[in-house]
């Protein structure tokens, strides 16, 4: 900060009057950051923080038929953390997480290193087509590839069939994950690219033409060079996409339309919290379920970055 | 075209080769992307009765025009007013966001003080927690204060956006040089003043791609909507569809025709689609700022 400079250039006044001028700027210059966060603080306090308080708040009570609200500790929390119906779900999202995550950010880092070294024709169609898909609201993409898989009329079904491999059971228990996790890979893989392209983009040039110099092959330069140079923007999309999973819900509550009795109503984590809440009414308990979930997330965001930070 | 014109010149040479394989397995890819998208275009230019008795990825009688009308007049032309809220809610709270984040992001960046570090990973942390978590209280508390079910509860939640701070500090961090400011200072200019008229200009391009991510992602947006709302007057276009969706899916006379519902899904996805193609250079190189940090 230019502070004691600026206050000398000031045009000369009256001593006292100066220094009490000099801590007023003073004072004022210390506010102007909190002047510039204001507006983002103030949303950020009412639409994130209160809400908060007031969701754990509501966890520690019960509202009973008889006798109104009650305070019931921490036993919301504590019935949460064993309930089967939560882990249900988290074992649905954990075993598409498993599969599914890595699938799409190997596809998206393939994807942003052929487009980055130049070797594919036609890059700015590809950028553009892969990345069409983040454009798509995730209720519409999952009402088209509901109806793309499903069973009587869908073409999928069509194809397969005039192919004699019969009709794929994509909207079967067996299938679903699977299904749901094609949903996810269809809508993430392109943004996911879009962000390691433009992280592959800021590599100094010379570390891969000196890399060439040395006889490295293209596949050699992509895994010692381009890919640990990339890896900070990898661990985000990793930590983006475990976020994302965990909390996934629009595309099984749209499904669930089609195929209601495979998704139920904990088929994941976010689906049983709504339903408790907007179904059953019973808020105090999905607040409980929702901080549970919450703790997961954190949890694991926290010890993918702790893994993924020990290998470099 | 240039690109085939080097091709022919050139031969096939190893590295041609290359590229070539390489280009086919993109172009392959590029189908999986496509397909959806190729079916709901398809799709949307056949009756009702046409979309169960026909291929699903080829065309038969040409009925869009049709579709889109009775898409538009379809209870009393609901979807119209569905359209106006979604434009309505995603330019007031892109425009509002990405405000919000670029002033923020820019006090992150460019200014000390006490406890700042603290208060950005608080920001960021506030990534991870799980929309549930969020919007059930968020109904509760809007409901006391008497805005549930209007625009305010949709536009107001949307305001906030940490990866948008997160993007804008990034940014700042590298664009505006201190230099730059201290130049302005000694020139004798407010704080406020060299924010309006040096650093917000660099920051444009920034600013661009916040605004169009925060417009994007309340465009799509689909919970939070759903559980504030219960209006249809006031739904946005994803909570039309769904239940539009919901209520063909039932069967029966009285229900939404499935071929209303897929032109819908069609107009829904244009808006969005052209302004990612006109602004390609915002995403394309704004999101870099988020990527490498």
């Amino acid at each position: 900060m230019a502070g004691s400079s600026q206050v000398s250039l000031t045009p000369t006044k009256a001593p006292a009057a100066r220094v009490w001028h000099t801590r007023r700027r003073s004072l004022q210059r210390a506010l102007v950051p909190f002047a510039f966060l204001a507006p983002f603080l103030v949303l950020f306090a009412f639409f994130l923080i209160t809400p908060l308080v007031y969701a754990f708040r509501m966890a520690l009570y019960n509202e009973r038929i008889v006798g109104g609200t009650v305070f019931v500790g921490l036993s919301n929390l504590e019935q949460a953390v064993q309930d089967s119906s939560f882990y249900t779900g988290l074992e649905h999202m954990a075993l598409l997480g498993v599969v599914q995550i890595p699938i799409m950010i190997g596809l998206a880092l393939l994807f942003a290193l052929l487009l980055d070294a130049r070797a594919v024709w036609l890059p700015s169609l590809f950028r553009f087509g892969f990345f069409l898909p983040f454009a798509v609201p995730t209720v519409v993409a999952a009402l088209m590839w509901g109806d793309l898989y499903a069973p009587s009329f869908g073409p999928l079904s069509q194809v397969s069939r005039d192919l004699g491999l019969g009709t794929p059971g994509f909207l079967t228990s067996g299938w679903m994950l699977g299904s749901l996790g094609n949903i996810v890979t269809w809508e993430w893989t392109g943004y996911n690219m879009i962000i390691l392209y433009a992280a592959l983009k800021t590599i100094p040039p010379e570390i891969v033409e000196a890399a060439a110099v040395d006889g490295a092959s293209p596949l050699q330069t992509a895994l010692r060079i381009r890919i640990p140079f990339i890896s900070p923007a990898l661990v985000l999309t990793g930590v983006f996409s475990i976020i994302g999973t965990l909390q996934l819900f629009n595309e099984p509550q749209i499904m669930s339309v089609i195929a209601p009795q495979v998704i139920g109503t904990a088929y994941t984590p976010n689906l049983y919290v709504y339903n408790l809440a907007f179904s059953s009414h019973e808020f105090n308990y999905a607040a409980a379920v929702s901080f549970v979930l919450g703790a997961f997330v954190f949890f694991t965001s926290y010890v993918f970055i702790f893994l993924t930070r020990k290998q470099r | 075209m240039t690109a085939l014109t080097t091709f022919l010149e050139q031969g096939l040479t190893r590295r041609n080769r290359r590229r070539s394989f390489a280009t086919l397995v993109m172009l392959l890819f590029l189908v999986y992307f496509m397909l959806p998208i190729f079916w709901l275009i398809v799709s949307s230019t056949k009756s009702d009765s046409q979309l169960f008795s026909t291929f699903g990825l080829w065309f038969a009688h040409f009925d869009l025009l049709q579709n889109l009308h009775q898409v538009f007049t379809y209870d009393g032309g609901i979807y119209l007013t569905w359209l106006g809220n979604t434009a309505l809610y995603a330019v007031t709270a892109g425009v509002g966001a990405a405000l919000c984040s670029t002033m923020a992001g820019y006090a992150f960046a460019k200014y000390r003080f006490r406890g700042r570090n603290v208060l950005f990973a608080v920001v960021l942390g506030s990534i991870m927690i799980p929309q549930t978590a969020l919007v059930i209280p968020i109904y509760l508390l809007l409901s006391k204060v008497g805005i549930i079910n209007t625009p305010f509860a949709v536009i107001l939640p949307s305001l906030v956006s940490p990866i948008g701070v997160f993007l804008m500090r990034v940014y700042a961090d590298r664009a505006v040089p201190d230099a730059l400011l201290d130049a302005a200072r000694v020139d004798g200019a407010g704080e406020f003043k060299i924010f309006r008229a040096v650093s917000f200009r660099i920051l444009v391009p920034g600013f661009a791609t916040v605004l169009l991510l925060s417009f994007v992602a309340t465009w799509n947006n689909y919970f939070l909507p759903l559980v504030v709302l219960s209006t249809p007057k006031y739904y946005p276009l994803t909570v039309g569809l769904a239940q539009w969706n919901s209520s063909s899916s039932a069967g029966g006379g009285a229900n939404v025709l499935f071929s209303i519902v897929v032109a819908g899904a069609l107009v829904a996805v244009v808006p969005v689609a052209i302004a990612f193609l006109l602004l390609q250079r915002y995403w394309q190189g704004g999101l870099t700022a988020g990527g490498v940090k």
